[in-house]
């Protein structure tokens, strides 16, 4: 039952799941590895996303373009979000770790709740000429939905990295992840680059979203399983890094990918949970980290 | 409060406990009951951990299910008492403490947390290819006849709860007072100060994650008997930790009093929400009244009577 050609199909299978993997994770990558952000809403918010996306797509509109249109809601959304966890929490110092961490917790489930009241606990889906469709190339078939998604989680992965390294407001994020202190005697304002880098996290999360809900169907506490996959990714890639985060993301899709043709599916849940507790355990600074 | 204070009212809530379970009270109280105390065991349980020492724990289903498990394989293996399934889940879970512990040594915030949340996943996964204990379909079980004194077999659990409940606050309130809970305040404010002025904080944070999860254990033990079934969904719910989570912190986590409190409290609206409207609903009522104290109390309601006793004077 196990052959080099099952192992090689089972490998394509997961670069792909791998990119998408990471698209999802880039958010949390910003929020969390280098805003420093106990954000484990991240994945409720994908979830919502999915759902924004659904809602949007029965107005006829394609999803991924409803990615798109949700990006600038998505950010102000994660502005005030970062705004009143910085007022609430950040400010106010000692002991603020736990509390944010239980606050963060909280809004996950109230968002899930939220979402089970309104739509049910269902699965939906949306419809695009590009989804049950896939390409077939010899003796191998690529569906269309995971191409869209790998072709997404790529772009979104490059305009990050050129985003962080070329521009002056890339650049400022990445300084007040290292050095926050340091950024304020220069005389710019953290608390404000945080909030930008924490609503252009959300932003990515909403197209990633979409993503979620073109590659497959949706259900509210969907981000109970995310919450091992995006931290994983995170974890792995080490805190931060974009390029560790598509590399790590590949790695995830990998595994999961030879777990689902070997084991079965019901074992696939495990691995990015048992990857992460295995990373945490033996190098929590992850494999690119600082 | 008073040594012999607090031990006389733990014997008065026993004994009312007691007379409680042999009277005609309406079963459903039981039923109720049961839910309310096994929370104030969870948010006790949890308590000794994320409010003492500051290591935030969302992996409370991962212990509770061990408990439950444990139970359900010695019984369905051996017919095992109650209170030895109750022993040896409590045994296990706080190896399973332990074990996090050991693994997470040089975690801290929210790593500790993700990784208890990992812990809950893999067990769960584990469980779901178990055939043994019913796989992802679950378990039927047939409850032994054996009543001891009591009229049945619900309010026997009520009363085995309840026993559980005044133990795990006694314990509770031991390590807050002990050198365990100074100990784990201090590694709470500063780990590395803490560990410069000699406190063994490797040893007290080992002690406290089994103690914490062995109690955790012990609660879900009785669990399978009190719903004559299992099933592996339902008993690693998350929402199980957003509830042991947010009863301390509604409460106070800074003294034992704090999720007794909050766990007699939420555990109270919990239950007549989701009997009058939904369960869904009762998981939101949890969530919003915990960040709403996060954000706007965050010493809990312990924090607010001192404040308004202090501004009285």
């Amino acid at each position: 039952m196990f052959s080099l050609d099952l192992l090689f199909e089972a490998t394509l299978f997961g670069i792909l799941l791998g990119c998408f993997y990471a698209a999802v994770s880039l958010g949390l990558s910003v929020a969390f590895g280098l805003l420093d952000v106990p954000y484990v809403a991240h994945p409720a918010l994908l979830v919502l996303g999915s759902y924004c996306t659904y809602m949007l797509s029965g107005l006829g509109i394609d999803p991924i373009l409803c990615g798109v249109l949700l990006m600038p809601v998505f950010f102000i959304l994660g502005m005030l979000i970062y705004r009143f966890y910085y007022e609430t929490f950040e400010k106010r110092g000692s002991d603020a770790a736990v509390r944010g961490l239980a606050f963060f917790f909280g809004l996950a489930f109230i968002v899930e709740v939220c979402l089970i009241l309104v739509f049910g606990v269902d699965q939906r889906t949306v419809r695009a000429s590009y989804i049950g469709s896939s390409l077939e190339l010899g003796d191998y078939r690529f569906p269309y939905r995971m191409l869209v998604a790998f072709v997404i989680a790529i772009g979104l992965t490059w305009a990050l990295t050129i985003y962080f390294s070329k521009t002056f407001n890339g650049r400022a994020i990445k300084a007040v992840g290292q050095d926050e202190g340091a950024l304020r005697l220069m005389g710019a304002n953290p608390v404000n680059i945080k909030q930008l880098a924490f609503g252009i996290a959300t932003a990515v999360n909403a197209l990633a979203g979409a993503m979620l809900i073109i590659v497959g169907p949706v259900d509210p506490a969907m981000d109970r399983i995310y919450i091992g996959r995006t931290f994983c990714v995170v974890v792995f890639a080490g805190l931060g890094s974009m390029s560790g985060t598509l590399v790590a993301g590949l790695f995830l899709g990998i595994s999961e990918s030879i777990v689902l043709m070997t084991l079965g599916a019901s074992w696939a849940p495990a691995v990015s949970f048992g990857l992460l507790l295995l990373m945490l355990g033996i190098r929590p600074q992850g494999l690119f980290g600082r | 409060m008073q040594s012999w204070k607090f031990f006389a009212s733990c014997l008065v809530v026993l004994l009312a406990s007691l007379a409680l379970c042999l009277s005609g009270v309406n079963e459903y109280v039981f039923y109720a009951g049961f839910v309310i105390l096994q929370f104030i065991v969870l948010a006790t349980a949890w308590n000794i951990l994320g409010g003492y020492a500051g290591y935030v724990n969302f992996g409370v289903p991962a212990f509770l299910a061990v408990g439950a498990y444990t139970a359900v394989v010695l019984f369905k293996f051996m017919g095992a008492s109650l209170s030895m399934q109750i022993v040896c889940g409590g045994i296990l879970a706080g190896l399973l403490g332990l074990g996090v512990g050991l693994l997470t040594l040089k975690l801290r915030g929210i790593f500790f947390s993700i990784a208890t949340v990992a812990v809950v996943f893999i067990l769960e996964t584990c469980v779901m290819n178990w055939p043994y204990v019913g796989g992802a379909t679950g378990l039927q079980l047939t409850r032994p006849s054996g009543l001891l004194l009591f009229p049945s077999y619900n309010r026997m659990l009520f009363f085995v709860m309840a026993v559980l409940a005044v133990g795990s606050i006694t314990i509770a309130r031991y390590i807050q007072t002990s050198f365990l809970g100074r100990g784990l305040r201090a590694l709470r404010d500063s780990e590395e100060a803490a560990e410069c002025s000699g406190v063994p904080t490797l040893k007290i944070k080992l002690i406290a994650c089994t103690v914490s999860g062995a109690l955790m254990g012990m609660a879900g033990a009785p669990m399978p008997m009190y719903m004559s079934y299992i099933e592996p969904t339902s008993t690693f719910n998350l929402s199980y930790s957003i509830s042991a989570l947010g009863m301390p912190i509604i409460g106070g986590t800074a003294h034992w009093l704090g999720p007794l409190i909050g766990a007699l409290l939420l555990g109270g609206v919990q239950q007549v929400v989701s009997v009058t409207i939904s369960n869904e609903l009762n998981v939101l009522v949890v969530g919003v009244i915990l960040v709403l104290f996060v954000v706007l109390a965050p010493e809990g309601i312990l924090g607010l009577i001192k404040k308004c006793k202090n501004s009285s004077k």
